[in-house]
């Protein structure tokens, strides 16, 4: 639908038992934008994915992709509309090369062993790791495993690609070169919505960000409001700490 | 020089009936050439989709019936009841499949549900008269091939030649194609292969269906060549237990796992037999001991060792070859 | 056919046979609860026990309640063994081969027993095999009576040690959190092969209960690892209460069945009911706490 943003999440809420995970959060993503979203641990991001990838239904609310109502549809059905996910807790086929892999996400468009394989040569290539895919994935670095991640849902040529802290873990030399790779896949087309915690590959990648605290929304906005934002300082550092914060800068210090 | 070997191997066992001349030792080629077709069903969904089955007696015994009762109450041509045979196999497994998948059910308590509904089986045909109750069917003596009873053990041995072949091929198609990939992911790691697009439902449903088909042809034969089937033989945990004896000795969700692991029971099981008498139970022991030794110390079954001799740093089998 | 005269023994019948399906299943239950494997060897270590208190009686006489002495703690320390060095040692990181290795432990076991004692069924006759005790309502052979008895002690003997002792608290530590437990000290492998030992040995209890009012044959234990496995399932994997619940309401089931619609019903509704509570309510009627 033309006009229409590329996500839309509205209300979407999700209680385990007594605990209220996710409360009414909503977000767009247009198309082409790389959204971040950040939060202390446990602020309920990745059962945000869940829900919009179809692994958890919601209680209440509402996902809609290409303006279409995709609440609690199934994952696999979810990734063949052109949403496609990587998990928090990587989970390569280790018994399988990374050629291999690639290729199950591969299949999704492509019927054809053959053609698979050589798409899956093509995606692990553009994405570095040409010298990798005869490997069992299992044999693989973490930094590797994460690209692998990213690797097989780009194989199954998504047009949304939610990203679950594909940072996490990595050094500044393997953060450096993820980073571009990323910016290339927005450049190639595919939107992208990511969880991250390493804040400065979160500034420089995204251009707007939304904050997920104890289940709620509580801000959003480019990276640079959304630092200086004081409900935002308090839920990674607690209850006053913008103030403290503020007052240090005020007596002199560096904040 | 890999169709070559083929060639020759094709050549070989086409010419069996002329070599070997012994009734006895065509009997046990025949009998490999069964447990490699059952094996080979077992893989499919045991070994490509990683859902261990314990109860596939429930598709043998399906299709030994249902040819049977097919032949002998409404007097159906051998061969039409034969193809009936494969199709009631596959149609229990979808059936077994859609509930047990339906309900989520993995591991542990996927085996032991295949287990109950074998059981159920059973019990129902002891009990019913359709199926000829607790003393089985024995199958007219009428020789002549439009009844799928051959004069000579020689054409036994070529039905199963063609059909144990045909179990392999379905194997090595497998492994080439979309449905194994996915499958392969499946056993892998089930909720990746979901959130890569993966309709993991609708793929076990067809691997238990092709799976059930093919041991249900396995079941017709059986019922064709010993002419005696009962409730015991045919869906009793003896049969589910040799079924997936040979794909898990010979190496699981390999294309020739099923093969060698049928040849190498047999052989291991003819050896103990000169070694040490034909008492019951014998080679059960031997069967009992062979999986425990291979499960604890060659999990990869005999492929794996001949995988790890040829290529130490290889690839795991398991639909690894690209 | 509902005459209470009929149907009274008949329910007393299958709670006391229910009574040595729960101390079955309440073995089953531990090594699940704590192991969280399938323990298919479970019915043919049953069977193990049975021939062991069939040879204890008629080679040394030795009465087959007395016979517990011996053979609970033979049990156990096969169990143990059995644990350490096979089936604890093969998993590979893939859970199917626990599975699988267990299916073949079963195997060997079952047919060894073929192989050394032929499939002829076996029983004892006890002197008092005969004798009834008249409960009023009902006469009940005094052998089910004291299994049933016996069997209710036992799974308050069982209760108490998972509750009560440190070797207790140590397994339910195990249970509920291996990795964790492994930090505080516990020594995990040996807490999973005293469970897998202990589990045994209820087989062993059991099998002395039983042997009384049933037989042994290489195949006896067949008819017992699907029982207790629907028990278990159905009572809650890991659930104690759940386990003995179960196993009276299955003993139950399969004599009532077994009286109003044939022997066949009576196994087949068993085999339904497990099919059904697998499907709908894997988690039992109980939950699924080791409890």
């Amino acid at each position: 639908m033309l006009g229409a943003p590329m996500l839309e999440v509205l209300a979407l809420t999700k209680r385990f038992g007594g605990l209220l995970a996710v409360s009414g959060a909503s977000l767009t993503v247009a198309q082409g934008e790389i959204v971040g979203l950040i939060g202390p641990n446990g602020a309920g991001k990745t059962t945000l994915f869940a829900m919009i990838s179809g692994f958890v239904p919601p209680d209440s609310g509402t996902v809609r992709f290409d303006g279409e109502d995709v609440t609690g549809t199934p994952p696999h059905e979810i990734c063949r509309r052109g949403v496609a996910r990587t998990f928090q807790i990587v989970q390569p086929f280790g018994r399988l090369s990374v050629r291999d892999n690639i290729a199950v996400g591969a299949h999704l468009r492509l019927a054809d062993r053959q053609a698979a394989l050589a798409r899956a040569t093509e995606v692990g290539t553009e994405l570095g790791m040409a010298a990798l895919l005869d490997r069992p994935a299992a044999s693989l670095t973490v930094a590797a495993r994460k690209r692998l991640e990213i690797a097989r849902a780009v194989a199954t040529a998504p047009r949304l690609l939610l990203l679950d802290e594909v940072m996490a873990g990595l050094n500044p030399t393997e953060l450096a070169e993820i980073v571009p790779v990323l910016r290339a896949l927005r450049d190639a087309g595919v939107t992208i919505l990511l969880i991250e915690h390493v804040m400065q590959a979160v500034v420089s990648l995204t251009e707007r960000l939304y904050v997920l605290n104890q289940g709620s929304i509580i801000a959003e906005g480019p990276p640079a409001k959304i630092a200086s934002m004081s409900a935002v300082v308090e839920a990674y550092l607690g209850h006053g700490a913008a103030q403290r914060l503020a007052g240090r800068a005020v007596a002199g210090a560096a904040v | 020089m890999k169709s070559g070997l083929l060639a020759v191997g094709i050549a070989m066992a086409l010419a069996v009936p002329q070599v070997v001349t012994s009734e006895f030792w065509l009997g046990v080629c025949i009998a490999v050439l069964l447990s490699t077709l059952t094996g080979a069903a077992w893989n499919v969904l045991g070994g490509f989709g990683g859902q261990f089955s314990f109860g596939h007696a429930a598709f043998f015994g399906a299709g030994a019936y249902a040819a049977a009762i097919l032949e002998m109450r409404f007097g159906v041509n051998a061969w039409l009841a034969f193809a009936a045979a494969g199709v009631v196999g596959g149609a229990v497994g979808f059936g077994i499949g859609y509930l047990s998948f339906r309900y989520g059910l993995r591991g542990s308590y996927f085996a032991l549900i295949t287990l109950a509904f074998a059981e159920v089986l059973r019990i129902l045909a002891n009990a019913a008269d359709f199926t000829g109750g607790g003393v089985g069917l024995y199958l007219p003596l009428q020789v002549g091939v439009a009844n799928l009873q051959f004069a000579t053990k020689a054409g036994y041995y070529y039905l199963a030649l063609g059909l144990g072949a045909g179990a392999i091929l379905v194997g090595w198609m497998l492994e080439r194609s979309r449905l194994g990939a996915w499958l392969v992911a499946i056993r892998e790691n089930e909720d990746a292969a979901r959130a890569l697009g993966v309709d993991t439902f609708a793929c076990k449903l067809q691997a238990i269906a092709l799976s059930g088909a093919l041991t249900g042809l396995a079941g017709a034969f059986y019922a064709d060549y010993y002419l005696y089937i009962d409730p015991g033989l045919a869906f009793g945990p003896g049969i589910s237990v040799e079924i997936l004896l040979a794909p898990i000795i010979g190496g699981i969700g390999t294309v020739w796992g099923p093969f060698l692991g049928a040849a190498a029971l047999r052989v291991a099981g003819e050896l103990a037999r000169r070694l040490m008498g034909d008492a019951p139970g014998l080679s059960l022991i031997f069967y009992g001991a062979l999986l425990v030794i291979m499960v604890k110390f060659l999990p990869d079954g005999l492929i794996g060792l001949l995988d790890r001799a040829v290529r130490p740093r290889g690839i795991h089998a398991g639909g690894a070859h690209a | 056919m509902l005459d209470p005269i009929i149907l009274l023994p008949a329910a007393i019948n299958g709670l006391t046979m229910g009574a040595v399906y729960a101390l079955v299943a309440l073995g089953l239950t531990l090594i699940y609860g704590v192991l969280h494997i399938i323990n298919f060897a479970h019915g043919s270590l049953l069977m193990v026990g049975l021939y062991g208190v069939f040879f204890l009686y008629r080679l040394f006489g030795l009465d087959p309640y007395a016979c517990m002495i011996v053979l609970v703690p033979a049990c156990f320390a096969i169990g143990y063994a059995l644990q350490r060095s096979v089936i604890g040692t093969v998993s590979h990181g893939r859970d199917q081969n626990v599975l699988l290795i267990t299916l073949g432990v079963s195997i060997v076991l079952e047919n060894l027993a073929l192989y050394l004692f032929s499939a002829d069924t076996k029983t004892i006759e006890t002197p008092y095999a005969l004798d009834v005790v008249d409960l009023g309502v009902a006469l009940v052979p005094l052998p089910r009576l004291i299994g049933f008895v016996a069997a209710l002690a036992l799974a308050a003997i069982l209760w108490a040690l998972i509750g009560r002792t440190d070797l207790g608290r140590a397994i339910r530590a195990v249970a509920k959190e291996p990795h964790g437990a492994r930090l505080v000290g516990i020594d995990v492998e040996h807490v999973y092969a005293m469970s897998f030992g202990i589990g045994t040995a209820c087989l062993g209890a059991a099998a002395c209960l039983l042997l009384p009012m049933f037989y042994v044959s290489p195949h006896v234990g067949n008819v017992f690892v699907l029982i207790a496995f629907t028990i278990v399932v159905l009572g809650g994997m890991g659930s104690f209460t759940g386990a003995l619940a179960g196993g009276l309401l299955i003993g139950l089931t399969e004599s009532l069945g077994g009286l109003m619609f044939g022997e066949s019903a009576g196994q087949l509704g068993i085999f339904l009911i497990f099919i059904a509570v697998l499907l709908f309510r894997p988690t039992g009627l109980f939950g699924s706490r080791l409890s």
